[in-house]
């Protein structure tokens, strides 16, 4: 699991780089769409499937390695 | 699963964004904005900070609609996307700091990225110059993005917090530009009396700003993404203003060739032009974007953004109240010593919050 909610972009892209080092399934909690995005287009550029569920204020991304 | 898009569906609104900007740029120019600066966060800013009274340089004062346009058009678009929000609380002080010297740094070579690569465009190779700087600069903050650098999180905050600055920049620009209030300085002679027509700017700054709030258009984020995500979506936007900028200026005639000397608003000394965008750049990144990002966050409700749009035009202030701001002769020696101290602060920053951060994270 990745809080991170509250960063701005970039540094929820490296949290998440930084914990798909070594997992192939991973939840990652962020508060806004550009954050949404980034993140989405880096797991997807790296092999991962992301399904992007909105959780109030903020969003929960499930990302997944096949 | 849905079918990964191709590389242009993800990144068309960049690179449309990049040629408006670049278009935007030209029209201005020719509407009357000065040589080679039709479109620059941080020279606008110092024209506003001078139309506030903020500094006396009778050359540099002129309440800027583009600013305020980017901001409101920001604004609009993130609350017609439901993406306002006001948010704030990481480190605003130090916000507020890194703005000053982003702004110091920029008046060193005498532009923010944006003009930057508008001066490249037009034939500047002084430009040139200030992009390897900028490019070292950001490469310096990358290196501590990678070792956990963050100014750590933000907060939720009221829509209000977040609607304050948008709307006082709009006021302050509706009292200015009625005339109702008599008090904003404007140039008579010099870069700041020339402008293009206020209602020609101000659209072009809400057309600019809205597409940068879609696109999340940034000029240090460019490089920054492609060295550490190898995405080069960012980067394409980067070249499509230089391109778009020196076809136009061909086409209108205006592109006289690439050299260093005499050109609009510029001054020669490389070192000097390397190192003021050096600092831009590094700064940029541990801010988490350029000025013309700042302002579109300051319009989607981030006070962070808002505070460090404060310090770049108190940064201005300082710059003519002190002699910091180079001229077309060239640097100041006061200049020079800001920006060293610009490169200690930025350094102190970058150290104490990547690595003072993990250690407190390590005993707590």
């Amino acid at each position: 699991m990745v809080d991170a909610r509250g960063y701005s972009c970039p540094v929820p892209v490296i949290m998440v780089q930084k914990a798909a080092k070594n997992n192939n399934e991973l939840t990652v909690m962020v508060d806004n769409r550009c954050a949404v995005d980034n993140v989405t287009r880096f797991a997807e550029n790296n092999g991962f499937s992301v399904t992007v569920t909105p959780e109030g204020d903020d969003f929960r991304l499930e990302l997944k390695k096949d | 699963m849905e079918k990964k898009k191709s590389w242009l569906g993800r990144n068309w609104l960049l690179l449309v964004t990049g040629v408006v900007i670049g278009i935007a740029a030209l029209v201005l120019g020719k509407l009357g904005n000065p040589g080679n600066m039709g479109f620059c966060i941080a020279c606008f800013l110092r024209d506003i900070a001078g139309s506030l009274g903020l500094h006396s340089a009778s050359a540099v004062q002129y309440f800027r609609p583009e600013i305020v346009g980017i901001v409101i058009g920001s604004m609009i678009m993130a609350l017609a996307t439901r993406e306002f929000k006001g948010k704030g609380g990481s480190s605003p002080v130090i916000r507020f700091g890194l703005g000053a010297f982003v702004m110091i740094g920029a008046l060193m070579f005498l532009g923010c990225p944006l003009r930057m690569v508008i001066r490249i465009g037009g034939g500047d190779l002084n430009a040139i110059v200030g992009l390897v700087g900028f490019i070292v600069g950001i490469l310096v903050g990358v290196l501590f993005l990678k070792k956990g650098f963050s100014l750590r999180r933000a907060y939720p905050q009221s829509k209000a917090e977040g609607a304050a600055f948008p709307l006082a920049m709009l006021v302050l620009f509706v009292l200015c530009a009625t005339g109702i209030c008599g008090l904003f300085r404007a140039s008579v002679d010099g870069p700041g009396s020339k402008y293009a027509p206020v209602i020609a700017s101000l659209i072009a700054g809400l057309v600019v700003g809205a597409l940068a709030q879609r696109s999340r258009l940034c000029m240090a984020g460019g490089l920054r993404d492609a060295v550490l995500f190898r995405d080069f979506g960012l980067i394409a936007a980067f070249g499509a203003i230089i391109i778009t900028v020196l076809l136009g200026n061909v086409i209108l005639g205006s592109f006289k060739g690439f050299s260093f000397a005499d050109q609009p608003v510029a001054h020669t000394d490389g070192l000097w032009n390397f190192l003021g965008m050096a600092l831009v750049g590094w700064c940029s990144i541990l801010l988490g974007g350029c000025p013309l990002r700042q302002l579109v966050l300051a319009g989607e409700g981030n006070s962070d953004s808002a505070i460090t749009v404060l310090g770049m035009i108190a940064g201005a202030a300082f710059c003519h109240n002190f002699g910091l701001a180079s001229s077309a002769k060239g640097p100041t020696e006061n200049g020079k010593i800001a920006v060293l101290v610009g490169f200690g602060v930025a350094l102190a920053v970058s150290l104490i919050f990547t690595f003072v951060r993990k250690k407190e994270k390590a005993d707590g």
